[in-house]
């Protein structure tokens, strides 16, 4: 005798809200994805607008100036490869998705983790979330950021920063937590009020920190944009979907070495950045 | 001699109690139960129980106690980093405890400045900037705070380590650091937290001793709190000595160790080398005979014949002390017919100040056995000390607790 237990219509749910939020806020998603296309566009052109070797000499003295020489060689012949691929102009579009994803990502996760640090109960809630949406597979964001905002560029950022923005939001609360419970106490003891703790005590000791979560955060967006080729993005992540389609496996490499030197380079700077904040 | 004096923070029945229903907690206290049976009913820990002191202008007050005697927690009471749960800490008319949370940060600016156990600098901030943080807190303008600043690091002689970060410093240095970041927000109030604790035994006794300076010229009061008697000897002016939450007693270090209050006080205060703690007043008589310098040698002879006694101290009108008087040399002077005994005097002896420790007599009694004289600041002369004081002082002393009546009345009056 099978017991007929009725289905949980969870799916339909999700759809239905999703359509209601599609027509509901067509004018703030409108919106938002005009803003967001004139971002990406802008920063396109200005990047596109440098010659190769212009942008390639401003990236490898950005390197030496923050890190060392050896990056900044690696730098020069990695973004040296990239041009001779002819993957230039896909590997601009894709550091602009990175660099647009990751900004908004990050104005959004610096206040959210500073609020979870200083709330328990704000804590409690945040936390869970985060674990959805780093648990959630990366592909499941594609889907209704279409009916949002299209197919293209405006959708991959929507998708990148629901992706990358948990660990900026995790490193900020951790940092802020970590903070010496006897420094605190120094501060309320010479009567600091809560604004000055946090911009004089508690931003400043848990900045390595953040910037170690913005590092993630960006390591995440550039994985993300690559797999937001899917829905139409632009950049080295279409390249690799044209190579899959066309099964042409040199070609994917290719792309697919692009995107690994993009990272490299990406992570050696930033954590370049927050060790030059630390001494 | 304390009544006179201007009580600076007012404490009346204090009590604090940690935990979820602290109400019930004071309840049980009133019915008289005690902290360990309080704890075992209800869940709820009796950090402070009825405290009563003053603070008085100027003054550096001891608090001590074992670790668990719930110091650290009449300090943080104080500025309210911990919540009282009942009581009146009254500082200038304002009763702490009342106060909402703006009137709490303006106290706290003006009133408290805090030195911690384990220094609590910021890392990320200069040792300039750290001197000036309370400054910056209460909004001085960057000039005048980092003049400031720069007087405080001068006053702890950090003078030439302003750029430097507090993790370059050496722990004796980094406490110099809290030390000069409390000094220049120029509270009425220095709350010092264990503050030596942390430092090593030579660190820690030029600190104490930096700290008696800096609080003789300053005059500023001072709470300090430290689980170690002999520091709390070595510096206070008073002791407030704790145990489990409660004052035990309440005197200058002498009362302390000569007068402990019960069995507890007793036993803590044993193993305390007496001779480090006692000083030359202590052990001072006032003197028999004194010859005055213009006097001659045989009315000087007179005068030790009535007293019995073969050498006497010389002095100018004001009792400044000149020098010492044999009697082989008057005898000598008086065959000689010499009018004075101005130059038959010698110099072969030792004074000292009053607050000599007892334990460096001793060596000066091995030398010569003339009685050492004790003099102030302008060398005049105030008593003498012989060696049989000071063994009495230090026999009484060591054995507080064989000490009769008798005994104790003599001590105190000697004081």
């Amino acid at each position: 005798m099978a017991i007929d237990i009725p289905r949980i219509p969870l799916g339909n749910w999700i759809e239905g809200s999703l359509e209601w939020l599609t027509s509901e806020y067509s004018m703030v998603t409108r919106g938002i994805s005009r803003v967001t296309q004139t971002g990406i566009d802008g920063l396109n052109d200005a990047l596109m607008w440098l010659p190769p070797w212009g942008l390639l000499l401003i990236i490898v003295g950005l390197c030496w100036w923050l890190a060392n020489v050896r990056l900044a060689i690696g730098a020069a012949a990695g973004m040296a490869l990239i041009w001779n691929m002819g993957l230039w102009d896909p590997m601009i579009e894709t550091l602009t998705l990175v660099v647009i994803a990751t900004l908004v990502a990050v104005v959004i996760a610096l206040p959210v983790g500073i609020a979870a640090a200083l709330s328990e109960r704000l804590y409690r809630v945040i936390m869970p979330v985060l674990d959805f949406m780093q648990t959630m597979p990366a592909f499941v964001y594609l889907i209704p950021a279409i009916p949002f905002f299209g197919i293209g560029s405006v959708s991959a950022i929507f998708a990148t920063v629901i992706f990358s923005m948990p660990p900026a939001i995790r490193f900020t609360t951790l940092g802020i937590r970590q903070v010496p419970g006897e420094l605190i106490e120094a501060a309320d003891a010479y009567g600091a009020t809560r604004g000055q703790k946090l911009f004089k005590v508690q931003l400043p000791l848990s900045l390595p920190t953040v910037m170690a979560g913005i590092n993630q955060t960006i390591m995440l967006a550039l994985s993300m944009v690559v797999i937001a080729a899917m829905i139409g993005a632009d950049g080295l992540g279409s390249e690799v979907w044209r190579a899959i389609q066309r099964l042409r496996p040199g070609d994917g490499f290719e792309a697919g070495i692009a995107v690994v030197i993009l990272a490299m380079l990406l992570d050696r700077l930033t954590q370049s950045l927050r060790k030059q904040r630390k001494s | 001699m304390n009544e006179n004096r201007n009580v600076k923070i007012r404490v009346r029945n204090l009590s604090k109690v940690f935990g979820s229903n602290p109400k019930k907690g004071l309840e049980l206290r009133d019915q008289g139960l005690k902290r360990a049976e309080i704890h075992e009913k209800t869940g709820q820990t009796l950090g402070l129980s009825n405290i009563d002191f003053d603070v008085y202008e100027g003054e550096l007050l001891v608090i001590m106690g074992l670790s668990g005697s719930g110091k650290s927690t009449l300090i943080r009471c104080l500025n309210r980093l911990i919540e009282p749960t009942e009581g009146e800490i009254i500082i200038d008319n304002e009763n702490i405890p009342e106060l909402d949370d703006k009137a709490l940060l303006e106290c706290r600016r003006r009133h408290f400045s805090m030195v911690f156990q384990n220094f609590a600098l910021f890392p990320h901030r200069t040792v300039q900037q750290n001197a000036e943080f309370g400054l910056e807190i209460r909004g001085v303008d960057k000039a005048e705070r980092s003049e400031i600043a720069s007087k405080a690091l001068k006053q702890v002689g950090l003078e030439s380590w302003e750029d430097a970060y507090p993790n370059q410093l050496s722990g004796g240095m980094q406490q110099r650091v809290g030390l000069a970041r409390a000094l220049a927000n120029d509270s009425t109030v220095l709350l010092m937290d264990e503050a030596f604790s942390a430092l090593d035994p030579l660190i820690r006794g030029d600190m104490q001793q930096e700290l008696q300076e800096l609080q003789s010229r300053m005059q500023k009061t001072t709470v300090f709190i430290t689980h170690d008697l002999d520091e709390a000897l070595n510096i206070a002016d008073r002791i407030i000595l704790l145990k489990d939450g409660e004052i035990v007693q309440i005197g200058t270090p002498e009362e302390i160790l000569t007068q402990p209050a019960d069995e507890y006080v007793r036993r803590f205060v044993e193993g305390v080398d007496m001779s480090k703690i006692l000083t030359a007043e202590h052990a001072m008589r006032k003197v028999r005979a004194i010859a005055r310098d213009t006097d001659g040698p045989r009315t000087t002879l007179r005068k030790m014949h009535e007293n019995n006694i073969d050498s006497i101290y010389v002095t100018r009108r004001d009792r400044t002390l000149v020098g010492l008087a044999e009697v082989d040399a008057l005898e000598q002077a008086a065959n000689d017919g010499k009018d004075t005994i101005a130059d038959c005097m010698t110099q072969e002896f030792r004074s000292v100040r009053l607050d000599e420790p007892m334990h460096n007599l001793f060596a000066m009694f091995s030398e010569k056995s003339y009685p050492i004289a004790v003099v102030d600041a302008e060398n005049r002369l105030l008593g003498v000390v012989v060696k049989g004081a000071v063994l009495d002082q230090l026999a009484q002393a060591a054995e507080p607790s064989t000490v009769n009546e008798d005994n104790l009345t003599a001590a105190a009056g000697d004081q």
